[in-house]
């Protein structure tokens, strides 16, 4: 048996396969990167809403980057509810005043973390939100309750440009 | 791949099939030896094959007037039912097709789980006929999405959002799958793209199955290996080619039913409202097919372990030929097999039921004991049952219960030590 030694076609042979890997690569990632959110879609970054004719207890849904944002002014009842849960009984435990800096309004994506439905508004067990899909409970502060969804509805970047105008993004 | 040598009559024929061999495959085909014993759930194959054609015929013709556009698909599907010279009809070929395509396809998954088709020396025809199964779902869960329609969206937004689930990466991975930070014309627009590619990678998957397929022969009810060809086997044409084609007829009665007098049965009216990504609409429910894994995939309180039983509840089937540790193919001999069979065939029919209810109460409950029963058939059931269970004694040939003596010396001998 005659001893493998390393020699320069050796050397060639990996230089090849190094050089061949880097080149595949560098052709596939575009390929792949061609599937990522493209410039217009990442252009419609922000979007400033009018929140004026929104009277206590009513909820507005404005569309942002394609999805749902529920800008809820919220009734005092709501409000205290919200503030008088323990993080205990939390799944996720974030408190209201956290989520909502300006107890009045409750700005947050509505999008069920689960998977993606819709909640309605003022349904469900804990007088927040439900998901029809597959039976998410939030309650006033937009926290998951009971159901399958994960955690807490997200709350978007946004910040009040006037008393009468949030800029969402 | 034929068991004589063929030579074309003609000099022309000869001529050509020097150079390639085609006739020689077509002799093979039309002389291919087939277990005569095979009944009416050996004609599905063919069926498929014909849903299949069907699909890419009347896809191919749909997409000439089709826009895929999230301002226009919608419009564009009305436009094919009302101004397109028998829109109403190609696309309703189209729609039934696929809900045909899957009732087929389940009677051949499930005959073959019956008669043991998937074990050696099938396996390969069995995991390749898998993964047909996973790309006619994907191919049916994005056509569904292109008429863009509420329940095209809503079904788009949740089974994208399945991914989501993955830890780390799962919201990076939804993102790159949408082209944005919702589904929208992106999506479309790559779902079209995939949804008429996939037929094809199907259609050249199916030419493996069946290569695959003429390696050992064709499975039969009596589940034995015999010899071919011999007096057990008849020649594909035109025995089987007469049969199966008799089958499809009964077939396309029913196919014809629905599309004639019932097209819209197996849809959902919601998905005749155009897609609205601020309303979802009350109840979610995918197409009948995906109901049994839907129910699954509910079953379970958790949003990344309900992800994974759905989806283990589809790839277990490629590990059956490992998970079945009995040596006896088929369920006419197997007597407790048997009952375990249609009791799995109830599972997933409830399955199915529960799927198509709200998740709560009492269906949340029959869908949680009827998943924990999936799994314990193919992971406890079956593997112990190999062991267990007391065979009736398998036939040295078909023909031998019929006729008696036997025209296979080496069946005879495999029985022989499958009884002791």
């Amino acid at each position: 048996m005659s001893e493998k030694k390393t020699d320069r076609r050796d050397f060639l042979f990996t230089a090849t396969y190094a050089v061949g890997a880097v080149g595949v690569g560098a052709t596939i990632w575009p390929m792949i990167d061609q599937m990522n959110p493209d410039a217009s879609v990442k252009a419609l970054a922000s979007t400033e809403v009018d929140i004026s004719a929104v009277s206590p207890g009513k909820t507005i849904t404005v569309l942002w980057r394609g999805k749902p944002v529920f800008i809820r002014r919220r009734t005092q009842e709501e409000i205290t509810e919200a503030r008088a849960v323990k993080l205990e009984e939390l799944k996720d435990p974030e408190t209201d005043e956290d989520r909502a800096r300006d107890p009045e309004w409750l700005v947050m994506l509505g999008v069920c973390t689960h998977l993606g439905c819709v909640p309605l508004d003022q349904k469900g067990d804990y007088n927040g939100w439900f998901c029809p899909c597959h039976g998410s409970h939030y309650d006033t502060s937009g926290r998951i309750r009971k159901g399958p969804a994960p955690t807490n509805m997200e709350i978007p970047k946004y910040e009040f440009v006037d008393a009468n105008t949030i800029k969402i993004g | 791949m034929s068991d004589h040598e063929y030579t074309p009559k003609s000099k022309v024929g000869k001529w050509f099939n020097d150079r390639l061999p085609l006739l020689t495959l077509a002799n093979h085909l039309t002389d291919y030896p087939t277990p005569k014993n095979l009944n009416y759930w050996w004609t599905f194959g063919g069926i498929l094959t014909f849903c299949l054609i069907t699909q890419i015929v009347t896809g191919l013709v749909l997409a000439m007037h089709y826009i895929a556009h999230a301002d226009m698909a919608f419009d564009s599907v009305e436009h094919i039912m009302r101004d397109v010279n028998y829109g109403w009809l190609i696309r309703y070929i189209h729609a039934n097709g696929a809900s045909m395509f899957f009732l087929a396809v389940y009677i051949h998954i499930f005959r073959s789980l019956f008669y043991g088709s998937y074990k050696s020396p099938r396996e390969i025809i069995w995991i390749i006929g898998i993964i047909i199964y996973l790309l006619m779902m994907a191919a049916a869960f994005m056509g569904y999405v292109l008429p863009w329609g509420q329940m095209s969206f809503w079904g788009a937004t949740v089974i994208t959002n399945l991914f989501s689930a993955i830890p780390l990466v799962g919201e990076g991975i939804v993102t790159w799958l949408w082209g944005g930070y919702s589904v929208d014309n992106p999506t479309l627009t790559r779902f079209f793209t995939l949804h008429y590619l996939i037929p094809f990678l199907i259609l050249g998957l199916v030419v493996l199955h069946i290569w695959a397929l003429h390696v050992p022969g064709n499975n039969n009810p009596v589940g034995i290996d015999i010899k071919k060809p011999s007096k057990d086997t008849v020649p594909f044409h035109p025995y089987i080619v007469i049969k199966d084609g008799f089958a499809l007829l009964m077939f396309m009665i029913v196919f014809a039913f629905f599309v004639f007098y019932t097209p819209n049965i197996l849809g959902h009216a919601d998905n005749y409202i155009e897609a609205d990504p601020l309303v979802t609409p009350a109840h979610i429910v995918p197409e009948w097919y995906l109901l049994p894994f839907y129910a699954i995939l509910r079953s379970v309180p958790d949003k990344l372990l309900g992800v994974v039983a759905m989806l283990s509840a589809i790839l277990i089937l490629a590990a059956l030929p490992w998970l079945d540790t009995s040596k006896i193919r088929s369920a006419v001999f197997r007597p407790l097999y048997k009952q375990f069979y249609w009791i799995l065939v109830a599972d997933v029919l409830i399955l199915g039921y529960v799927g198509a209810m709200p998740a709560e109460g009492l269906y949340l409950l029959v869908a949680r004991i009827a998943t924990a029963y999936y799994f314990l058939h193919f992971l406890v059931i079956l593997p112990v049952l190999g062991f267990k269970e007391k065979t009736l004694p398998i036939p040295l040939s078909i023909t031998e219960p019929i006729m008696g003596g036997s025209p296979n010396l080496a069946t005879a001998k495999n029985k022989e030590s499958l009884n002791k």
